[in-house]
């Protein structure tokens, strides 16, 4: 009987099943070649982290996620089903949730406006439109200022917001790209302590783009970008001086 | 003198809210999507022939006496659908390119123009007939995997043989019955709305008739200002909207279907300019060129007032219609005939065309201490 289930459930997810995956994908701005056959694999419940040197495409990597670029060939894999005709605002409502670089914080709407925002991305609209506790115990901050408008917050609140925002879609992938670029040092503190609750507390995956090399450790995995290429990867724990010269600008 | 003044603050203010509810869809489209619709007015037009034609529908009939709030209802849905047929079939494909945006929209306006003068039942067949072959064959094509390669040859088919079936049948029809079928609906000549009873007439007040079509009007405005506002502040269509003005590619990433906020959105504003039309068919007679009248004036109130701002719109609008009623009309004249010089500048001034050469001249000196208008959006964040 239990041999028999094994195998007429061959689709049964697997947590061996990469949360994402991205295969050979080849990114062009008009004629000039961005990111060359990149691949790359974010398995559920862990933290990636992808590293590189300023413009060699990790912001295009994460937008050609979203399906803001178009690639020219290649797939993308969300929880194994493709993704790639899928439209922006779709992707996100299968569980993506983007914190882009700079922000984009919503800036003539208020702060509740903008988390409210958020639920966009569930599948099912709730009638009731709050916000959960959950929210303000990783941004207290947020909880003060909910009728402000959001381009009057600073660049690290505008941050908090912005992450904030994401969650309150229940993403099952969450993307950063760079959340502590400009941001005071307590800030980044508060920001990294945030990332690695809700990893814990969610389970969810995590696709990190980063500098800041002490964020960098806390990932499980890493990917190095070198001229559109991925050129190496392994545990973040085998992370040696050697490639965080190469690959880290810092 | 003092009259003459009140007279024509109040045919200014009521000059303004037309032009207010003409500019309320405007500014939204405009301000949502940068999209130039010079077609805007056309549909104004629309919105005063779909009065017209409501009114002789019901000519005779009980709801006679309450027929304009039928009107507005209809005129609304009839161009808010015609909106979304623009939006879908023309638009959507030409967003970020605000040149050929403002060709094809004028394009349109000719096109809407002409369809006032010439539409028969025949037209109507015969447009609906090719409609119907030629998208019902696309439909059922469209479900062969193979149809984007042999799309070249279905077109090239198709469209011929859908316009040559229906033109046919068209003619064919027109033959056989022919006064009735053939007969223009409006022609080119202007058609007249009469007010239902209440609204004829007016309020006397210190000396001077305050008439009810005007007020009718104005308070029509204030209902619609006041309805937007409430749309777009506690709707979560209108947080939507609202967000995808401020930034598409963000509103996209968090989920929100920003083709469907598009199409609402255009719906929305041209539906209002339906509204106004309506309002503008109690004024005066209804033509083809109506909506040419009003197109100008309503990009400048949308410019001046800021884009994207309801409230520079509606005091942009009250300004332009008073400055323009008060310039065009003898009541500055009047006012300032003890100083000789002055009063006879205003008398140059005083006709409708000059009026408006003044009012522009005045708006582009505005323009120049002001480009962003009257109230331009300010914040961190400005540009995002």
């Amino acid at each position: 009987m239990s041999y028999a289930n094994a195998t007429l459930e061959p689709t049964k997810p697997d947590t061996d099943l990469p949360m994402l995956e991205v295969k050979d994908l080849n990114v062009y701005y008009g004629e000039s070649h961005i990111l060359r056959n990149v691949n790359m694999t974010v398995f559920p419940g862990k933290m990636v982290c992808l590293i590189g040197r300023n413009g060699v495409g990790k912001t295009t990597m994460l937008k050609t996620l979203m399906g803001i670029l178009k690639p020219r060939s290649g797939n993308l894999k969300l929880d194994g089903h493709s993704i790639i005709a899928r439209t922006t605002d779709q992707r996100a409502r299968l569980g993506i949730g983007y914190v882009p670089q700079g922000r984009e914080v919503i800036p003539r709407l208020t702060i509740k406006e903008n988390l409210i925002l958020g639920l966009e991305a569930l599948p099912e609209r709730p009638k009731k439109q709050e916000i959960p506790e959950e929210i303000f115990e990783l941004f207290p901050v947020l909880k003060t200022m909910l009728s402000r408008m959001g381009g009057d917050l600073s660049g690290g609140q505008q941050q908090q917001l912005a992450i904030a925002r994401a969650l309150m879609g229940r993403p099952r992938l969450l993307v950063l790209d760079e959340p502590t670029e400009g941001i005071q040092p307590s800030i980044v503190l508060e920001i990294e302590a945030a990332v690695r609750r809700i990893i814990e507390t969610t389970g969810i995956s995590v696709l990190l783009v980063e500098q800041h090399l002490h964020f960098v450790r806390q990932a499980d995995w890493y990917y190095a970008m070198q001229k559109g290429s991925m050129v190496a990867s392994g545990p973040t724990s085998q992370l040696s001086n050697d490639v965080i010269q190469q690959f880290l600008a810092v | 003198m003092l009259s003459g003044l009140l007279d024509g603050i109040f045919s200014g203010i009521s000059l303004g809210s037309v032009l207010l509810l003409a500019a309320l869809g405007l500014a939204i489209v405009f301000g949502l999507m940068g999209v130039i619709n010079m077609a805007h007015g056309e549909l104004m037009m629309l919105g005063a022939y779909t009065t017209y034609m409501v009114q002789n529908a019901l000519k005779g009939t009980p709801l006679f006496g309450i027929y304009i709030f039928i009107a507005l209802i209809a005129a609304f849905i009839v161009t808010a659908i015609f909106g979304l047929v623009l939006e879908r079939g023309v638009i959507r494909y030409l967003y970020g390119r605000p040149l050929e945006t403002l060709l094809a929209t004028w394009g349109v306006s000719l096109i809407l123009q002409q369809l006032v003068r010439s539409v028969s039942w025949q037209l109507v067949t015969i447009v609906a007939l090719f409609c119907l072959l030629f998208f019902g064959a696309m439909w059922i094509v469209a479900r062969r995997t193979d149809f984007e390669r042999a799309r070249g040859w279905f077109l090239a088919i198709m469209i011929p043989l859908s316009a040559a079936a229906a033109i046919a049948t068209g003619n064919v029809l027109g033959t056989l019955y022919k006064p009735a079928f053939t007969k223009l609906w409006f022609d080119a000549r202007n058609v007249d709305v009469t007010a239902p009873k209440w609204l004829r007439g007016g309020f006397p007040i210190a000396g001077t008739q305050f008439s009810y079509a005007r007020i009718f009007i104005i308070v029509l405005t204030i209902a619609c200002v006041v309805g937007v506002y409430w749309f777009l502040n506690n709707t979560p269509w209108g947080l939507r909207i609202r967000a995808v003005t401020q930034n598409r590619t963000m509103s996209a990433c968090l989920g929100i279907p920003t083709k469907k906020v598009d199409a609402l959105t255009f719906a929305l504003g041209s539906g209002l300019a339906g509204l106004a039309g309506c309002a503008v068919s109690l004024l005066g007679s209804v033509g083809p060129n109506t909506g040419q009248n009003y197109i100008v004036d309503t990009f400048m109130v949308v410019v001046v007032g800021g884009v994207g701002k309801l409230a520079g719109s509606i005091i942009a609008a009250l300004a332009i219609g008073t400055a323009n009623y008060l310039i065009g009309s003898n009541t500055l004249v009047d006012l300032t005939a003890p100083i000789k010089p002055l009063s006879d500048t205003f008398a140059f001034f005083s006709t409708i065309s000059m009026a408006k050469v003044l009012v522009f001249a005045l708006i582009i000196a505005f323009l120049q201490f002001r480009p962003g208008g009257l109230f331009p959006q300010k914040g961190r964040t400005v540009d995002a």
